[in-house]
């Protein structure tokens, strides 16, 4: 299993200039991030729509490449977005997705089904034409390369370890230093897209 | 394939009533106000829509599986600066209260969503209880909507859409097709 945080390190070497989507590794890739203009980190607007949200802007900016941090929770919310993306094609669209396992912002209770599902095999079905998946960060850190030089959209798996949270979640330190509204409008006028 | 069938006599309508609301006049709505997107989930009522929107080259169609994940994905092409519509049921709608809240209006998404309304009746006298809890839903989310029966009625998509820009918020538009649907 990786750590999130050292996982996006490595990621951030070989980001360039594409919108990052961080999704649940949010908290650690504020951090992280060199280019706070290109990322969305949009905390948890509602559970299971990340992906469909990333896949939107990929649709949009076809010429901006976009890469998404899933999560396992999320994506067995709301899994048929798979087949809309594979479905799509976005060629810009870079879907990687963060298995810990489990639900860990309520407290580490596993998803369902969490030790034999194959989400690689299920990304692959549903038409995703090229799947990877990783559980070490030496690994990672050859394959990321290798991801972003394909073309979209590719599904990624990667093991992470869990990062479990028990208190209270207004008892949490807070980590977003933008609000989402904020997050979108800074993206638009780094990408010069005029306000409607 | 064979053509609803109707019995005449049964329902008393006007001419502008039996007109309906054509396809043409929706397709001319969604490109008068810039529509690029249209992420949609097909419905009886408004299925009659899918071929003249397929042949139109400036929209993107974008079919997903559950209506939820419509306003996640309408809200990531309006971020970008497109400008997406919502086609959907209110089923489905009913099913999509938490996106609704997070992405759409969490995230103050100018979105129309424009929702088949199965089970409305002229009458008011239905047995789906789809049409009985379609408003509510709305109210209850501070939702706005605006009803569209026939032609007639198509300069509402308008509003619809000028008050979504204006408030940036998802306005609804309610298609209360009572005789091309299943109701």
């Amino acid at each position: 299993m990786m750590d999130t945080a050292e996982m996006l390190r490595i990621f951030n070497r070989h980001r360039g200039d594409a919108i990052v989507v961080p999704g649940r590794g949010g908290r650690h890739w504020v951090k992280i991030s060199e280019k706070p203009n290109r990322d969305l980190p949009l905390g948890d607007p509602a559970m299971g729509g990340h992906a469909s949200f990333a896949m939107g802007l990929a649709l949009a900016l076809p010429r901006e490449r976009i890469v998404m941090f899933d999560s396992d929770g999320d994506i067995q919310m709301g899994m048929g977005i798979l087949a809309t993306i594979a479905e799509q094609k976005p060629q810009n669209f870079y879907h990687f997705m963060l298995d810990n396992g489990c639900y860990a912002t309520t407290g580490g209770q596993p998803v369902p089904n969490a030790t034999t599902i194959a989400y690689d095999a299920i990304a692959r079905a549903c038409g995703y034409p090229r799947v990877h998946a990783c559980d070490n960060l030496e690994t990672f850190s050859i394959l990321v390369e290798r991801v972003l030089a394909e073309p979209g959209p590719v599904f990624t798996w990667l093991k992470v370890r869990p990062e479990v949270e028990n208190q209270p979640i207004g008892a949490r330190a807070k980590w977003r230093t933008r609000t989402a509204g904020q997050a979108i409008l800074d993206l638009r006028r780094e990408l010069g897209i005029v306000e409607q | 394939m064979h053509a609803h069938p109707r019995v005449p006599g049964v329902h008393i309508v006007s001419d502008t009533q039996k007109a309906g609301l054509s396809p043409e006049t929706v397709l001319a709505e969604m490109k008068k106000n810039g529509v690029t997107h249209v992420v949609w989930l097909p419905d009886s009522e408004t299925n009659w829509l899918f071929l003249l929107m397929q042949a139109e080259p400036s929209l993107t169609l974008v079919g997903v599986n559950r209506e939820g994940l419509a306003f996640s994905a309408a809200a990531g092409i309006a971020a970008a600066g497109k400008k997406p519509l919502i086609l959907i049921q209110n089923t489905g709608l009913m099913e999509s209260g938490d996106s609704l809240r997070g992405w759409a209006i969490g995230l103050n998404i100018p979105v129309v969503l424009m929702v088949g309304y199965r089970g409305w009746t002229r009458t008011g006298v239905s047995s789906d209880t789809a049409a009985t809890y379609t408003e509510r839903f709305l109210d209850a989310f501070g939702v706005r909507y605006y009803q569209v029966e026939g032609d007639t009625d198509a300069p509402r998509i308008s509003i619809a859409f000028e008050e979504a820009m204006k408030t940036k918020r998802p306005v609804a538009v309610l298609v209360a097709d009572e005789y091309h649907g299943f109701t």
